[in-house]
This record gives structure tokens, sequence and C-alpha cells, in this order.
């Protein structure tokens, strides 16, 4: 494996509900991978990937790990940059205070700016 | 990402590849995460008149000497393993074709890095 020269901008969409497929889980694999290599990262949560930042998740039952858990942690991997998009709540009847803290809000179109700026995207 | 015979998007991948070596592009990595590490499996039987897309992927990569990486993690936990991962959890049996290798997630990464394009299938 090569070593990376310099830090490059890495766009990570995470479009799966947390516990259905490992696609959510698997993917924060990778954003914590890629952390650990330093790169500049921006976490963009969409489609299904909503329900990954509900706040009131319990997976005991299930046997897998809490995925919100998870995701609060990545500040302190200085993951900072996660955005939500506001009409993927919305019609997923999700509001505000349901979800973790951290995470901003952006509409659809901010959404789409977001991957346009990106030429380094990876989605789950 | 996606299982091999379940889905279709393991053999587009698979073509993918195929075409663009085909068309003298370059591939820097194939790497199988999540249900795609069961391409690694050697132990594939599909009937004789099916595509034995493991044996696919082995053709390709001994052919064009590509490197194809498997998530070590996806992988163990899915039952696809080494020689030496065999002996180090204790297992009687291992599974990966000789083409591929188990590796970190670091290797996506710098796949990702190193590359103008980076196509997920599945």
């Amino acid at each position: 494996m090569n070593t990376p020269t310099a830090p490059q901008d890495i766009l990570i969409l995470q479009r799966s509900a947390p516990y259905g497929s490992s696609k959510a889980r698997e993917g924060l694999d990778f954003i914590l991978t890629s952390a650990a290599y330093d790169q500049n990262l921006t976490i963009l949560f969409l489609a299904d990937g909503v329900f990954q930042l509900l706040d009131n998740q319990n997976s005991k039952g299930i046997e897998l790990k809490n995925h919100a858990a998870a995701l609060e942690v990545l500040p302190l991997y200085d993951v900072e940059n996660l955005f939500v998009i506001d009409e993927d709540l919305t019609s997923r009847a999700i509001t505000k205070d349901q979800i973790i803290n951290g995470v901003q809000i952006i509409s659809r179109e901010q959404g789409r700016a977001l991957i346009a700026q990106h030429s380094k995207i990876i989605g789950f | 990402m996606a299982s091999p015979y379940s889905s279709q998007s393991s053999l587009s991948a698979l073509k993918f590849a195929q075409t663009c070596l085909e068309q003298d592009h370059g591939i820097y990595r194939v790497f199988f995460y999540h249900d795609g590490v069961h391409s690694a499996s050697e132990l594939q039987s599909p009937a004789q008149d099916e595509v034995n897309i493991h044996l696919q992927w082995q053709a390709l990569a001994d052919a064009h000497n590509i490197d194809l990486v498997t998530c070590i993690a996806a992988a163990l936990k899915r039952g696809i393993i080494n020689e030496e991962e065999a002996k180090r959890y204790q297992k009687n049996q291992h599974n990966l074709g000789s083409s591929f290798e188990l590796s970190g997630l670091g290797q996506l990464l710098d796949a990702q890095l190193h590359s103008d394009q980076m196509v997920t299938f599945g």
C-alpha cells in the first residue's frame, strides 16, 4: 500500500438504516479508518441513512452495537462535518430534537452542492 | 459490496472490470467489502452452465496482475478465511482464493486516494 501524500477531502454518504443491513456499520468502519489516516472527512446522511441519527436507539435486544453511540464519538476522531438532508428527515417523520447533537441540517440543494464540491465520494 | 449470484451487481462489477482492461484503462485495486467478500471463496461451485464469478476474478487477476483485496474484518465474520487466519482462529478449513488477499480498510482508502475514479457496485 502506498502511503497517502497529503490529506484529501472525502465525502462519505450514509444512505442505509442502521440495523437492517451491515452497510451503516461497515460505512462507519470506513469513516474511522479514514479518520485514523488523517483525511478531511465530510459525512452526509441521506435517504434511510437519516435513521442512523435517532438519539434513542436501543439495539441490545437484537445483539448489535448502538449505532448512534458510535456516531457520537466521531468528534473525538476530528470528524466534525456531519450533515443531514432536511427533507429526508421530514419525509420519515423525524424531528430535529430526535437526532443526536452535532449534526447540521441542510437542504437537498445544499446537499447537492456538497456532492458537487467533492471528487472523492464513497456511499454506503 | 453485493453477494455473488444473489445480486446482479456482483457480476456487473466483474464485467465492468473486464471491460475497463479491454479498453486499456488501468485498475488500481478491486476491493471486496460487505457481502462482496463471498466472491473470494474458492469453494463456489455453481452449475456447469452458469458463470463462476470467483474463477473469473481469479483469471482476471492472474492475466492482468490486478490487486484483489478482501476486507479482513468483513471476510472473517462471514467465514471467508485464508490459511494463516484459519490457524490463528483454530479453524480446520480455509477458502480464500489464491489471487485474493485479506487486508484492512486502509486499502480501500488508499485506492480511493490514488485513483481518478472509484466505482462501487451493490
